[in-house]
């Protein structure tokens, strides 16, 4: 199989505008590497740059150690997954799967041998005879899977695959190429707006937002330690709660003062720089546990203001007169809304940015 | 109440507006047939008759009908040649089957080397990315507004140079000249549609441009194709200026049926009975192409390949 590096990639389009800046990314062999930001970040950019279908305007683009810049898409052994399918609408499932291995001269047994395979693997065999139009929407983005299979490329790129398909069709179509990618054992990219995808089918995320690369690492290295602020909002869902809070000294002790309450943070030594200055505080919303009372210099107050319990869990809406957020309690608290909360605080877990930098304050 | 009131109403008042649409489609109907109609008729009666009275007359009059125009438009026109020795001795004219068989040799090929040339160029215009590719665009649709008559005489003048007056390549080429600003426009507009992602589907499936072009940018424009081989079919069947201009060098041989028809009805129009049996049988083969082509409109020839 094959790797794929970017080095300094770059690209601006002809009126000047700036859609990736400066991407380094190294996909090793058999990786799942997924492309998450939000909708105009360059994700979708930088995959047709890989893909051959963009210029290249800056750095270099290496599979497996061959620099590809000016290679053509069809040389550069690489299949794609369109987010509208892209199917040849006049040809039956067969012969789209067929039509790029006709193309490169395979011979008929090779061919129906493959596309047979596909077609089991993916589970459309009784659909080999039909039109794209008689097909529903997961079944066609299956064809679609299946075309790009059928070629055994070096590395597979998936252009949000799922986004046209309804919620529960995603999340099995979701769990199908896990699957697959655990099957084909093949190098894959993944664009995707949806942090959830990311979540659970990378083994290696990058995030990008306005064609910068803000961090690159598995899901739970992003999910634990976000090295700036977007990152940690973007990845969670309910995403980390973010307070202003100034930051004292009292008695030897590091406290943050958000207005409405004050808390001690222990071992809080990386902090010490920031006092006398504001922070931002963030910690996600399964690390407050709830209390009913409150304990002055540990807990956390607020107003309920919404309650959305979901059976397993419920997630409590809360404004602490200065600032909301989002907290994740057990399906048997007993809560009404207008009531006062009061949350104790898993500091291990909270990560501290710079106001100004928005950067996490290394611990 | 008031609400359900409401509805009926307006829908009264879409029933009389479909109404009134109808009754305005009926009219124009009945006036763009009644003169076809005419022309029908008077194709079945006698020469005299023609002369006498209206065609609207023909059902009044007992003189009847006859098959004598479309015998003389097919098999040939019967001359009377006054001698001295015997009297009027009848000859017969050239007939129409040679003219069916020169305005199908004209036709076709004037209608499938445009189709070809316009279709590439299409393609061209709309996917490739060449330096010059918007003006030269704006250029070939700005052609459109060129009447082909200003161009006749240069053209002949060309012609005469390259021997190409009264041969069919000549004429081949002046209908491609003069259909191709449309056939590209209508076949841009059509092929610029097709989604972005099935061709680069393709291109990375391992298609060349060439490929992609045969395999399915000509399938997935049929429509298109169609519209365009229906026009200038039409338009080149019923041409007579083009071929009068670019072919009567040949002389008779290479008469079309539009010019054959000119000369059936006399130096001074006199004839004109057999005109309307003649034009009646130039429409068959035009008709027939219509309606042969008009199943390759089809909606919906993109459905099920992309989500839009």
């Amino acid at each position: 199989m094959a790797t794929v590096e970017l080095k300094g990639i770059g690209k601006v389009y002809d009126g000047g505008v700036r859609a990736v800046d400066n991407a380094n990314i190294t996909v090793n062999d058999k990786e799942f590497v997924v492309l998450v930001g939000p909708s105009g970040c360059g994700k979708s950019t930088t995959l047709r740059m890989i893909a051959g279908l963009e210029d290249i305007t800056e750095g270099e683009l290496y599979i497996d150690n061959k620099m590809v810049n000016d290679v053509p898409p069809k040389d550069r052994d690489i299949a794609m997954v369109f987010q509208n399918y892209a199917l040849y609408p006049h040809m039956t499932v067969y012969d789209n799967m067929a039509f790029g291995l006709k193309i490169r001269k395979f011979s008929k047994e090779e061919i129906a041998k493959r596309v047979n395979e596909a077609a089991k693997i993916l589970d459309i065999e009784e659909l080999l005879d039909r039109k794209p139009k008689a097909l529903s929407g997961g079944q066609r983005q299956r064809v679609a899977v299946g075309r790009a299979i059928v070629r055994q490329p070096k590395v597979f790129l998936f252009d949000e695959p799922l986004s046209n398909l309804d919620a529960k069709l995603r999340v099995q179509m979701r769990a199908e190429i896990s699957s697959l990618h655990n099957r084909l054992k093949a190098t894959m990219i993944y664009v995707t707006h949806d942090q959830v995808e990311a979540m659970t089918m990378a083994d290696k995320i990058v995030v990008l937002k306005d064609g910068l690369i803000q961090q690159i690492g598995s899901p739970l290295e992003l999910y634990n330690q976000p090295v700036n602020k977007f990152v940690a909002g973007f990845i969670g869902s309910p995403p980390m709660n973010f307070l202003q809070a100034a930051v004292t000294e009292e008695g030897g002790k590091i406290m943050i003062d958000e207005g409405s309450f004050k808390m001690a943070v222990p071992d809080a030594d990386y902090l010490k720089p920031y006092v006398g200055k504001n922070v931002i505080f963030g910690i996600r919303p399964e690390d407050l546990t709830y209390q009913a009372t409150e304990e002055a210099g540990k807990t956390m107050n607020a107003n309920v203001t919404v309650i959305e319990p979901l059976g397993a869990e419920i997630h409590l809406y809360l404004y602490t007169g200065k600032h909301q957020f989002i907290a994740r309690v057990a399906p048997d608290i007993a809560v009404e809304v207008d009531q006062k909360a009061y949350f104790t605080v898993d500091f291990s877990k909270a990560v501290f940015f710079d106001t100004e930098t928005e950067l996490a304050i290394k611990k | 109440m008031s609400k359900v009131k409401k509805r009926k109403s307006l829908n009264r008042e879409g029933q009389s507006s479909g109404i009134a649409v109808n009754a305005v489609l009926l009219f124009l109907v009945i006036l763009w047939t009644i003169p076809t109609f005419g022309i029908l008729v008077t194709s079945f009666r006698v020469k005299d008759n023609v002369f006498a009275t209206g065609w609207w007359k023909a059902f009044s009059d007992d003189s009847g009908f006859t098959l004598e125009n479309y015998g003389q438009v097919l098999a040939g026109r019967d001359y009377k040649l006054k001698s001295d020795t015997n009297g009027n001795s009848p000859v017969k004219g050239d007939n129409m089957a040679g003219a069916f068989l020169n305005s199908i040799s004209v036709t076709v090929p004037a209608v499938v080397i445009p189709i070809l040339i316009a279709a590439f160029a299409a393609y061209g215009f709309a996917w490739l990315d060449f330096p010059g590719r918007r003006p030269l665009f704006i250029l070939i649709v700005a052609l459109l507004v060129v009447p082909l008559q200003i161009s006749l005489i240069p053209v002949l003048r060309d012609y005469q140079k390259l021997k190409l007056n009264g041969t069919y390549l000549g004429i081949w080429l002046a209908h491609t000249g003069f259909g191709l600003p449309l056939a590209t426009y209508l076949l841009f507009n059509y092929i610029s549609t097709i989604p972005r992602s099935i061709l680069e589907s393709a291109f990375i499936d391992g298609a060349s441009h060439f490929t992609t072009f045969v395999r399915l940018i000509l399938p997935l424009s049929v429509p298109a194709l169609a519209s365009f081989a229906i026009f200038q079919f039409l338009w080149v069947w019923n041409d007579m200026l083009v071929a009068l201009v670019f072919l009567s060098g040949a002389g008779a041989k290479m008469q079309v049926v539009t010019v054959r028809l000119l000369n059936l009805i006399g130096s001074r129009g006199q004839d004109w009975q057999l005109l309307t049996s003649g034009a009646f049988i130039s429409m068959i083969l035009p008709l027939t192409v219509f309606l042969a082509l008009q199943k390759f409109f089809i909606r919906g020839l993109m459905a099920g390949s992309v989500k839009e």
